[in-house]
Protein backbone atom coordinates (compact mmCIF):
# COMPACT_ATOMS: atom_id res chain seq x y z
CA UNK A 1 0.00 0.00 0.00
CA UNK A 2 1.43 3.60 -0.85
CA UNK A 3 -0.45 7.01 0.30
CA UNK A 4 0.29 9.99 -1.79
CA UNK A 5 -1.45 13.54 -1.44
CA UNK A 6 -4.97 12.61 -2.16
CA UNK A 7 -5.17 9.50 -2.14
CA UNK A 8 -4.12 5.74 -1.02
CA UNK A 9 -3.10 3.14 -3.53
CA UNK A 10 -3.46 -0.11 -3.29
CA UNK A 11 -2.08 -2.80 -5.59
CA UNK A 12 -4.71 -5.63 -6.41
CA UNK A 13 -3.28 -7.32 -8.97
CA UNK A 14 0.29 -8.06 -9.34
CA UNK A 15 1.86 -8.20 -12.95
CA UNK A 16 1.92 -12.58 -12.49
CA UNK A 17 -1.81 -11.83 -11.69
CA UNK A 18 -2.69 -10.18 -14.75
CA UNK A 19 -1.06 -12.66 -17.21
CA UNK A 20 -2.90 -15.57 -15.57
CA UNK A 21 -5.83 -13.35 -15.91
CA UNK A 22 -5.19 -12.88 -19.67
CA UNK A 23 -4.71 -16.43 -19.87
CA UNK A 24 -8.16 -17.34 -18.44
CA UNK A 25 -10.02 -14.99 -20.82
CA UNK A 26 -8.39 -16.70 -23.67
CA UNK A 27 -9.29 -20.01 -21.93
CA UNK A 28 -13.05 -18.78 -21.51
CA UNK A 29 -12.65 -17.58 -25.55
CA UNK A 30 -11.32 -20.36 -26.82
CA UNK A 31 -13.96 -22.76 -25.37
CA UNK A 32 -16.85 -20.78 -26.06
CA UNK A 33 -16.23 -19.90 -29.24
CA UNK A 34 -15.22 -23.04 -31.16
CA UNK A 35 -15.86 -23.57 -34.52
CA UNK A 36 -17.04 -19.83 -35.13
CA UNK A 37 -15.82 -17.01 -37.30
CA UNK A 38 -14.53 -14.55 -33.91
CA UNK A 39 -12.74 -11.11 -34.70
CA UNK A 40 -11.51 -8.87 -31.42
CA UNK A 41 -12.05 -5.03 -30.98
CA UNK A 42 -10.09 -3.35 -28.31
CA UNK A 43 -11.42 -0.12 -26.24
CA UNK A 44 -8.60 2.79 -26.68
CA UNK A 45 -6.30 2.64 -25.05
CA UNK A 46 -5.82 0.05 -22.66
CA UNK A 47 -8.83 -2.46 -24.37
CA UNK A 48 -6.68 -2.92 -27.17
CA UNK A 49 -3.81 -4.07 -24.86
CA UNK A 50 -5.83 -6.26 -23.20
CA UNK A 51 -7.47 -7.77 -27.11
CA UNK A 52 -3.68 -7.97 -28.44
CA UNK A 53 -2.06 -10.10 -25.20
CA UNK A 54 -5.28 -12.29 -25.49
CA UNK A 55 -4.83 -12.92 -29.37
CA UNK A 56 -1.29 -13.68 -28.78
CA UNK A 57 -2.04 -16.17 -26.03
CA UNK A 58 -4.75 -17.71 -28.64
CA UNK A 59 -2.46 -17.72 -31.03
CA UNK A 60 -0.28 -20.49 -29.21
CA UNK A 61 -3.59 -22.61 -29.51
CA UNK A 62 -3.69 -22.47 -33.15
CA UNK A 63 -6.58 -19.69 -32.91
CA UNK A 64 -5.61 -16.97 -35.05
CA UNK A 65 -8.40 -13.89 -34.29
CA UNK A 66 -8.04 -10.40 -36.30
CA UNK A 67 -7.65 -7.56 -33.68
CA UNK A 68 -9.27 -4.40 -34.48
CA UNK A 69 -9.10 -1.04 -32.34
CA UNK A 70 -12.22 1.45 -31.64
CA UNK A 71 -11.82 5.07 -30.02
CA UNK A 72 -15.56 5.95 -28.81
CA UNK A 73 -15.18 9.77 -27.73
CA UNK A 74 -17.25 10.28 -30.23
CA UNK A 75 -20.45 8.80 -29.39
CA UNK A 76 -19.89 9.47 -25.31
CA UNK A 77 -22.64 10.93 -23.93
CA UNK A 78 -20.89 13.15 -21.66
CA UNK A 79 -19.88 15.47 -24.61
CA UNK A 80 -21.48 18.47 -23.18
CA UNK A 81 -19.50 18.35 -19.96
CA UNK A 82 -15.75 18.28 -21.30
CA UNK A 83 -14.16 20.36 -19.15
CA UNK A 84 -10.24 21.36 -19.87
CA UNK A 85 -9.66 17.53 -20.92
CA UNK A 86 -10.37 17.61 -24.27
CA UNK A 87 -10.38 14.13 -25.98
CA UNK A 88 -7.62 13.55 -28.20
CA UNK A 89 -9.01 11.63 -30.80
CA UNK A 90 -7.47 8.31 -32.24
CA UNK A 91 -7.87 6.73 -35.42
CA UNK A 92 -10.44 3.72 -34.87
CA UNK A 93 -9.14 0.67 -37.52
CA UNK A 94 -11.02 -2.10 -38.02
CA UNK A 95 -9.56 -3.22 -41.05
CA UNK A 96 -12.32 -6.57 -41.51
CA UNK A 97 -15.82 -6.53 -42.00
CA UNK A 98 -18.13 -7.13 -39.01
CA UNK A 99 -20.96 -8.47 -40.90
CA UNK A 100 -21.96 -12.04 -39.60
CA UNK A 101 -19.16 -12.64 -37.44
CA UNK A 102 -18.90 -13.16 -33.53
CA UNK A 103 -17.34 -10.06 -32.33
CA UNK A 104 -15.70 -9.46 -29.20
CA UNK A 105 -14.84 -5.63 -27.30
CA UNK A 106 -12.44 -5.54 -24.88
CA UNK A 107 -11.94 -3.03 -22.62
CA UNK A 108 -9.52 -2.99 -19.13
CA UNK A 109 -12.69 -2.38 -16.62
CA UNK A 110 -16.29 -2.08 -16.71
CA UNK A 111 -18.09 0.71 -14.19
CA UNK A 112 -20.75 2.23 -14.77
CA UNK A 113 -20.96 0.31 -18.53
CA UNK A 114 -21.49 3.80 -20.43
CA UNK A 115 -18.21 3.50 -22.25
CA UNK A 116 -19.28 0.09 -23.37
CA UNK A 117 -23.16 1.59 -24.61
CA UNK A 118 -21.01 4.01 -26.78
CA UNK A 119 -18.48 1.18 -27.71
CA UNK A 120 -21.39 -0.54 -29.31
CA UNK A 121 -22.96 2.39 -31.20
CA UNK A 122 -19.52 3.00 -32.64
CA UNK A 123 -19.18 -0.64 -33.63
CA UNK A 124 -22.44 -1.09 -35.38
CA UNK A 125 -21.69 1.73 -37.40
CA UNK A 126 -18.78 -0.28 -39.08
CA UNK A 127 -20.91 -3.16 -39.54
CA UNK A 128 -23.41 -5.38 -38.30
CA UNK A 129 -22.16 -8.56 -36.10
CA UNK A 130 -23.64 -11.36 -35.93
CA UNK A 131 -23.22 -11.66 -32.28
CA UNK A 132 -21.43 -9.09 -29.98
CA UNK A 133 -19.91 -9.77 -26.77
CA UNK A 134 -18.03 -8.08 -24.01
CA UNK A 135 -14.11 -8.98 -22.29
CA UNK A 136 -13.28 -7.60 -19.04
CA UNK A 137 -9.98 -7.96 -17.13
CA UNK A 138 -11.85 -6.39 -14.08
CA UNK A 139 -15.36 -5.47 -13.16
CA UNK A 140 -16.06 -3.30 -10.63
CA UNK A 141 -19.47 -3.16 -10.16
CA UNK A 142 -21.39 0.25 -10.13
CA UNK A 143 -23.21 0.02 -13.26
CA UNK A 144 -25.74 2.69 -14.51
CA UNK A 145 -27.22 0.95 -17.83
CA UNK A 146 -27.89 -2.45 -18.11
CA UNK A 147 -25.03 -4.08 -19.52
CA UNK A 148 -23.20 -7.08 -18.65
CA UNK A 149 -19.66 -8.47 -19.60
CA UNK A 150 -19.52 -12.15 -21.00
CA UNK A 151 -16.04 -12.77 -20.22
CA UNK A 152 -14.35 -11.45 -16.99
CA UNK A 153 -11.38 -12.41 -15.32
CA UNK A 154 -11.37 -10.81 -12.20
CA UNK A 155 -14.28 -9.06 -9.96
CA UNK A 156 -13.75 -6.35 -7.19
CA UNK A 157 -15.73 -4.69 -4.51
CA UNK A 158 -15.41 -0.90 -4.39
CA UNK A 159 -16.86 1.75 -3.28
CA UNK A 160 -18.69 4.22 -5.97
CA UNK A 161 -15.82 7.10 -5.50
CA UNK A 162 -13.00 4.22 -5.54
CA UNK A 163 -10.87 4.24 -8.85
CA UNK A 164 -9.42 1.44 -10.74
CA UNK A 165 -6.21 1.68 -12.47
CA UNK A 166 -5.41 -0.60 -14.72
CA UNK A 167 -1.42 -0.29 -15.85
CA UNK A 168 -0.06 -2.30 -18.76
CA UNK A 169 3.53 -1.87 -19.50
CA UNK A 170 2.51 -1.09 -22.80
CA UNK A 171 0.95 1.69 -21.92
CA UNK A 172 2.21 3.60 -19.33
CA UNK A 173 6.42 3.01 -19.39
CA UNK A 174 6.67 -0.25 -18.55
CA UNK A 175 4.47 -0.33 -15.19
CA UNK A 176 2.03 -3.17 -15.08
CA UNK A 177 -0.63 -4.13 -12.19
CA UNK A 178 -3.76 -2.99 -11.40
CA UNK A 179 -4.61 -0.65 -8.15
CA UNK A 180 -7.62 0.37 -6.01
CA UNK A 181 -7.16 4.12 -4.97
CA UNK A 182 -8.89 5.51 -2.17
CA UNK A 183 -9.29 9.15 -1.79
CA UNK A 184 -8.62 10.34 1.23
CA UNK A 185 -11.05 11.60 3.94
CA UNK A 186 -10.89 15.67 4.27
CA UNK A 187 -9.32 15.24 7.56
CA UNK A 188 -11.82 17.02 10.19
CA UNK A 189 -10.28 20.94 10.96
CA UNK B 1 -5.93 14.32 -23.07
CA UNK B 2 -4.58 17.48 -23.79
CA UNK B 3 -4.87 20.41 -21.24
CA UNK B 4 -6.04 23.14 -23.60
CA UNK B 5 -8.42 25.89 -22.33
CA UNK B 6 -12.09 25.80 -23.64
CA UNK B 7 -12.45 27.85 -26.65
CA UNK B 8 -15.49 29.47 -27.55
CA UNK B 9 -14.54 31.18 -30.75
CA UNK B 10 -12.16 30.66 -34.59
CA UNK B 11 -11.51 34.28 -35.46
CA UNK B 12 -8.31 33.98 -36.77
CA UNK B 13 -5.35 32.29 -36.95
CA UNK B 14 -3.27 34.83 -35.23
CA UNK B 15 -4.47 34.42 -31.56
CA UNK B 16 -4.07 30.58 -32.01
CA UNK B 17 -1.33 28.62 -29.85
CA UNK B 18 0.56 25.99 -31.52
CA UNK B 19 -1.02 23.35 -28.78
CA UNK B 20 -4.42 23.92 -30.22
CA UNK B 21 -3.24 24.48 -33.88
CA UNK B 22 -1.98 20.57 -33.39
CA UNK B 23 -4.63 19.21 -31.73
CA UNK B 24 -7.32 20.21 -34.40
CA UNK B 25 -5.34 18.95 -37.13
CA UNK B 26 -4.30 15.95 -34.96
CA UNK B 27 -7.93 15.20 -34.95
CA UNK B 28 -8.68 16.05 -38.12
CA UNK B 29 -6.84 12.48 -39.27
CA UNK B 30 -9.45 10.33 -37.18
CA UNK B 31 -12.38 12.58 -38.62
CA UNK B 32 -10.65 12.05 -42.10
CA UNK B 33 -10.78 8.30 -41.45
CA UNK B 34 -14.46 8.29 -40.83
CA UNK B 35 -15.22 9.32 -44.72
CA UNK B 36 -13.88 5.48 -45.40
CA UNK B 37 -16.86 3.94 -43.69
CA UNK B 38 -20.23 3.38 -45.40
CA UNK B 39 -21.41 4.93 -42.07
CA UNK B 40 -19.68 8.24 -42.51
CA UNK B 41 -21.79 9.90 -39.34
CA UNK B 42 -21.44 10.35 -36.09
CA UNK B 43 -23.55 11.06 -33.29
CA UNK B 44 -21.43 13.61 -31.31
CA UNK B 45 -23.50 16.84 -32.12
CA UNK B 46 -26.82 15.42 -31.90
CA UNK B 47 -29.57 18.08 -30.77
CA UNK B 48 -27.03 21.05 -31.93
CA UNK B 49 -27.77 23.45 -34.20
CA UNK B 50 -25.37 25.01 -36.75
CA UNK B 51 -26.55 28.39 -38.46
CA UNK B 52 -24.23 29.02 -41.74
CA UNK B 53 -24.58 32.85 -42.11
CA UNK B 54 -23.50 34.37 -45.26
CA UNK B 55 -23.34 37.28 -46.69
CA UNK B 56 -21.11 37.03 -49.10
CA UNK B 57 -21.96 34.24 -52.10
CA UNK B 58 -20.03 31.17 -51.06
CA UNK B 59 -21.22 27.59 -52.81
CA UNK B 60 -17.87 25.74 -51.12
CA UNK B 61 -16.95 26.77 -48.20
CA UNK B 62 -20.62 26.97 -46.92
CA UNK B 63 -21.34 23.65 -48.80
CA UNK B 64 -18.08 22.37 -46.69
CA UNK B 65 -19.36 23.44 -43.16
CA UNK B 66 -22.66 22.12 -43.86
CA UNK B 67 -21.22 18.29 -44.97
CA UNK B 68 -19.45 18.60 -42.09
CA UNK B 69 -22.19 19.70 -39.69
CA UNK B 70 -24.10 16.89 -40.90
CA UNK B 71 -21.61 14.62 -40.26
CA UNK B 72 -21.55 15.44 -36.70
CA UNK B 73 -25.29 14.45 -36.45
CA UNK B 74 -25.93 18.33 -36.18
CA UNK B 75 -28.72 20.38 -37.44
CA UNK B 76 -27.76 22.93 -39.81
CA UNK B 77 -29.55 26.08 -41.03
CA UNK B 78 -28.58 27.96 -43.73
CA UNK B 79 -29.55 31.66 -43.99
CA UNK B 80 -27.72 33.42 -46.97
CA UNK B 81 -27.95 37.01 -46.45
CA UNK B 82 -27.94 39.11 -50.07
CA UNK B 83 -25.49 41.77 -49.41
CA UNK B 84 -27.85 45.03 -50.99
CA UNK B 85 -30.26 44.20 -48.33
CA UNK B 86 -28.09 44.99 -45.82
CA UNK B 87 -27.63 48.05 -44.31
CA UNK B 88 -24.53 48.52 -41.87
CA UNK B 89 -24.71 49.22 -38.03
CA UNK B 90 -27.68 48.38 -36.69
CA UNK B 91 -29.26 46.25 -38.92
CA UNK B 92 -25.91 43.94 -37.92
CA UNK B 93 -26.45 43.98 -34.28
CA UNK B 94 -30.80 43.35 -35.51
CA UNK B 95 -29.39 39.89 -36.81
CA UNK B 96 -27.81 38.75 -33.99
CA UNK B 97 -30.58 39.43 -32.14
CA UNK B 98 -32.75 37.41 -34.49
CA UNK B 99 -30.19 34.92 -33.92
CA UNK B 100 -29.86 34.83 -30.35
CA UNK B 101 -33.57 34.16 -29.88
CA UNK B 102 -32.82 31.19 -32.83
CA UNK B 103 -30.56 29.45 -30.26
CA UNK B 104 -27.86 28.21 -32.11
CA UNK B 105 -24.99 26.68 -30.70
CA UNK B 106 -22.26 27.12 -33.17
CA UNK B 107 -22.89 30.43 -36.08
CA UNK B 108 -20.80 29.96 -39.04
CA UNK B 109 -20.64 33.55 -40.27
CA UNK B 110 -18.93 35.23 -44.17
CA UNK B 111 -19.06 38.53 -44.02
CA UNK B 112 -17.28 40.89 -46.60
CA UNK B 113 -16.47 43.65 -43.85
CA UNK B 114 -13.47 42.22 -41.86
CA UNK B 115 -14.11 41.95 -38.17
CA UNK B 116 -18.15 41.32 -38.44
CA UNK B 117 -17.58 37.83 -36.99
CA UNK B 118 -15.62 39.21 -33.69
CA UNK B 119 -18.79 41.54 -33.33
CA UNK B 120 -21.23 38.60 -33.17
CA UNK B 121 -19.03 36.30 -31.26
CA UNK B 122 -18.80 39.19 -28.38
CA UNK B 123 -22.91 39.65 -28.40
CA UNK B 124 -23.67 35.55 -28.60
CA UNK B 125 -22.82 32.42 -26.60
CA UNK B 126 -22.87 30.58 -29.38
CA UNK B 127 -19.21 29.29 -30.91
CA UNK B 128 -18.63 31.60 -34.15
CA UNK B 129 -16.47 30.39 -36.54
CA UNK B 130 -15.03 32.77 -38.68
CA UNK B 131 -15.73 31.41 -42.55
CA UNK B 132 -13.71 34.41 -44.05
CA UNK B 133 -14.00 38.36 -43.19
CA UNK B 134 -13.32 40.41 -45.61
CA UNK B 135 -9.61 41.02 -46.22
CA UNK B 136 -9.12 39.68 -43.34
CA UNK B 137 -8.85 35.94 -42.63
CA UNK B 138 -10.16 32.69 -42.98
CA UNK B 139 -8.79 30.05 -40.60
CA UNK B 140 -10.49 27.19 -41.69
CA UNK B 141 -8.66 27.34 -45.02
CA UNK B 142 -5.26 27.93 -43.52
CA UNK B 143 -5.83 24.42 -41.16
CA UNK B 144 -7.04 22.20 -44.39
CA UNK B 145 -4.00 24.21 -46.02
CA UNK B 146 -1.91 22.99 -43.24
CA UNK B 147 -3.24 19.76 -42.71
CA UNK B 148 -2.81 18.81 -46.80
CA UNK B 149 0.64 20.24 -46.93
CA UNK B 150 1.05 17.74 -43.80
CA UNK B 151 0.03 14.94 -45.48
CA UNK B 152 2.56 14.84 -48.41
CA UNK B 153 5.18 16.25 -46.12
CA UNK B 154 5.30 14.75 -42.41
CA UNK B 155 8.64 16.25 -42.01
CA UNK B 156 7.23 19.37 -42.97
CA UNK B 157 9.18 22.19 -40.55
CA UNK B 158 11.68 23.53 -42.92
CA UNK B 159 9.67 23.12 -46.02
CA UNK B 160 8.93 25.95 -48.80
CA UNK B 161 5.95 26.90 -50.10
CA UNK B 162 4.94 29.99 -52.50
CA UNK B 163 1.29 31.78 -52.80
CA UNK B 164 1.14 32.87 -56.12
CA UNK B 165 -1.60 35.84 -56.98
CA UNK B 166 -3.21 38.53 -55.79
CA UNK B 167 -2.28 38.48 -52.14
CA UNK B 168 -3.45 41.58 -51.61
CA UNK B 169 -7.29 41.17 -51.66
CA UNK B 170 -7.04 37.36 -50.35
CA UNK B 171 -7.61 36.51 -46.61
CA UNK B 172 -6.73 33.01 -47.88
CA UNK B 173 -3.37 34.10 -48.03
CA UNK B 174 -2.82 36.19 -44.85
CA UNK B 175 -4.17 33.41 -43.03
CA UNK B 176 -2.18 30.51 -44.42
CA UNK B 177 0.96 32.15 -44.42
CA UNK B 178 0.28 33.00 -40.96
CA UNK B 179 -0.71 29.42 -39.92
CA UNK B 180 2.58 28.20 -42.17
CA UNK B 181 5.03 30.35 -41.00
CA UNK B 182 3.78 28.99 -36.73
CA UNK B 183 4.15 25.62 -38.21
CA UNK B 184 8.06 26.29 -39.26
CA UNK B 185 7.35 26.49 -43.39
CA UNK B 186 8.93 28.76 -44.67
CA UNK B 187 6.54 30.90 -47.10
CA UNK B 188 7.26 32.73 -50.02
CA UNK B 189 5.15 35.52 -52.38
CA UNK B 190 4.81 35.81 -56.09
CA UNK B 191 1.96 38.44 -57.49
CA UNK B 192 1.66 41.81 -59.59
CA UNK B 193 3.18 44.53 -57.44
CA UNK B 194 0.58 46.41 -57.02
CA UNK B 195 -1.22 42.98 -55.22
CA UNK B 196 1.82 42.34 -52.92
CA UNK B 197 0.75 43.88 -49.43
CA UNK B 198 4.31 45.75 -48.48
CA UNK B 199 5.00 46.35 -44.76
CA UNK B 200 3.76 43.51 -43.32
CA UNK B 201 4.11 39.82 -42.74
CA UNK B 202 8.14 40.41 -42.65
CA UNK B 203 8.75 36.69 -42.49
CA UNK B 204 7.52 36.37 -45.48
CA UNK B 205 10.01 36.34 -49.30
CA UNK B 206 9.18 38.28 -52.11
CA UNK B 207 9.50 37.10 -55.48
CA UNK B 208 9.69 39.32 -58.97
CA UNK B 209 9.51 35.89 -61.30
CA UNK B 210 8.43 32.33 -61.74
CA UNK B 211 12.47 31.73 -62.49
CA UNK B 212 13.23 33.16 -58.71
CA UNK B 213 10.59 31.00 -57.85
CA UNK B 214 12.14 27.97 -59.32
CA UNK B 215 15.83 28.71 -58.02
CA UNK B 216 14.20 28.72 -54.54
CA UNK B 217 12.82 24.92 -55.12
CA UNK B 218 9.65 25.46 -53.12
CA UNK B 219 7.98 22.14 -51.76
CA UNK B 220 4.36 23.18 -53.24
CA UNK B 221 2.96 26.04 -55.12
CA UNK B 222 -0.27 27.72 -54.21
CA UNK B 223 -1.92 29.38 -56.55
CA UNK B 224 -4.20 32.06 -55.33
CA UNK B 225 -8.01 32.61 -57.49
CA UNK B 226 -7.97 35.70 -58.87
CA UNK B 227 -10.71 37.31 -57.59
CA UNK B 228 -12.67 38.88 -60.45
CA UNK B 229 -15.46 40.47 -58.72
CA UNK B 230 -12.76 42.50 -57.10
CA UNK B 231 -10.90 43.73 -59.77
CA UNK B 232 -13.27 47.15 -60.18
CA UNK B 233 -9.96 49.14 -59.38
CA UNK B 234 -8.06 47.51 -61.92
CA UNK B 235 -5.08 46.71 -60.29
CA UNK B 236 -3.09 44.72 -63.14
CA UNK B 237 -3.71 45.42 -66.88
CA UNK B 238 -5.90 42.46 -68.07
CA UNK B 239 -6.69 39.01 -67.53
CA UNK B 240 -4.50 37.79 -70.44
CA UNK B 241 -1.42 39.85 -68.90
CA UNK B 242 -2.15 37.87 -65.55
CA UNK B 243 -2.25 34.81 -67.12
CA UNK B 244 0.42 35.23 -68.94
CA UNK B 245 2.94 36.54 -65.89
CA UNK B 246 2.01 34.88 -63.06
CA UNK B 247 -0.78 31.72 -64.65
CA UNK B 248 0.16 27.84 -64.36
CA UNK B 249 0.85 27.23 -68.25
CA UNK B 250 2.63 24.20 -69.65
CA UNK B 251 6.32 25.70 -69.54
CA UNK B 252 5.64 26.18 -65.41
CA UNK B 253 4.42 22.87 -65.43
CA UNK B 254 7.51 21.23 -66.81
CA UNK B 255 9.77 23.26 -64.27
CA UNK B 256 7.30 22.04 -61.06
CA UNK B 257 7.68 18.38 -62.24
CA UNK B 258 11.08 18.52 -62.52
CA UNK B 259 11.20 20.02 -59.19
CA UNK B 260 8.92 17.31 -57.57
CA UNK B 261 6.52 20.55 -56.39
CA UNK B 262 2.87 20.22 -55.41
CA UNK B 263 0.03 22.14 -56.32
CA UNK B 264 -2.91 23.54 -54.02
CA UNK B 265 -5.36 26.01 -54.44
CA UNK B 266 -8.30 27.38 -52.46
CA UNK B 267 -11.03 27.08 -55.39
CA UNK B 268 -12.97 27.79 -56.99
CA UNK B 269 -10.42 27.83 -59.59
CA UNK B 270 -10.51 30.84 -62.87
CA UNK B 271 -9.38 28.06 -65.84
CA UNK B 272 -7.38 30.14 -68.22
CA UNK B 273 -6.70 33.03 -65.61
CA UNK B 274 -4.47 31.48 -62.65
CA UNK B 275 -4.44 27.78 -63.52
CA UNK B 276 -4.71 25.80 -67.29
CA UNK B 277 -6.55 23.16 -67.94
CA UNK B 278 -3.68 21.07 -68.04
CA UNK B 279 -2.31 22.22 -64.43
CA UNK B 280 -5.59 20.91 -63.38
CA UNK B 281 -5.09 17.35 -64.43
CA UNK B 282 -1.40 17.58 -62.79
CA UNK B 283 -0.07 14.53 -61.24
CA UNK B 284 0.58 16.25 -57.58
CA UNK B 285 -2.30 18.25 -57.95
CA UNK B 286 -3.61 18.66 -54.33
CA UNK B 287 -6.95 20.24 -55.38
CA UNK B 288 -9.32 17.73 -54.61
CA UNK B 289 -7.29 16.63 -51.41
CA UNK B 290 -7.84 20.10 -49.71
CA UNK B 291 -11.63 19.65 -50.20
CA UNK B 292 -11.94 16.60 -48.41
CA UNK B 293 -9.64 17.80 -45.72
CA UNK B 294 -11.86 20.66 -45.28
CA UNK B 295 -14.82 18.65 -44.42
CA UNK B 296 -12.49 17.13 -41.95
CA UNK B 297 -10.75 20.09 -40.70
CA UNK B 298 -14.11 22.07 -39.93
CA UNK B 299 -15.62 18.75 -37.84
CA UNK B 300 -12.22 18.72 -35.87
CA UNK B 301 -13.19 22.50 -35.48
CA UNK B 302 -16.92 22.21 -34.49
CA UNK B 303 -15.70 19.15 -32.13
CA UNK B 304 -12.82 21.70 -30.01
CA UNK B 305 -14.99 25.03 -30.15
CA UNK B 306 -17.58 25.22 -26.52
CA UNK B 307 -20.31 27.57 -27.03
CA UNK B 308 -21.66 28.88 -24.06
CA UNK B 309 -24.77 28.29 -24.63
CA UNK B 310 -27.91 27.89 -21.67
CA UNK B 311 -29.46 24.16 -21.79
CA UNK B 312 -31.81 24.99 -19.54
Amino acid sequence: MSESGDHVREAILSPEEISAGVADLARQIAYRCAGDEVAFVGIYTRGVTLARRVAEALKAQGLRYPVGTLDISLYRDDFDNRGADLPTLESSDIPFGLDGIRVILFDEVIFTGRTIRAALDGLMDYGRPAKIELAVLVDRGHREIPIQPDYVSTHIGTTRDQYVKVRFREDDGGEEGVFLETPRKVPAA
Amino acid sequence: MSELKPRKDLLDIEGLELPEIEYVLSNAVPFKQLFQRSVKKVPTLRGKTVLNLFYEPSTRTSSSFEVAANRMSADVTNFTVSSSSVVKGESLLDTIETLQAMRSDYIVIRHQAAGVPNIVAKHTGASVINAGDGYHAHPTQALLDAMTFREVYPDYQGRKMVIVGDVLHSRVARSTSTLFHKLGIEVGVLGPGTLIPSGRHEFIRRFRSWDEVFDWKPDAVYLLRVQLERQEGMFFPSIAEYHKMYGMNTERLVRMRQIGAYLMHPGPVNRGVEITDEAMRYERSLISTQVENGIAVRMAVLHWLKPETDTD
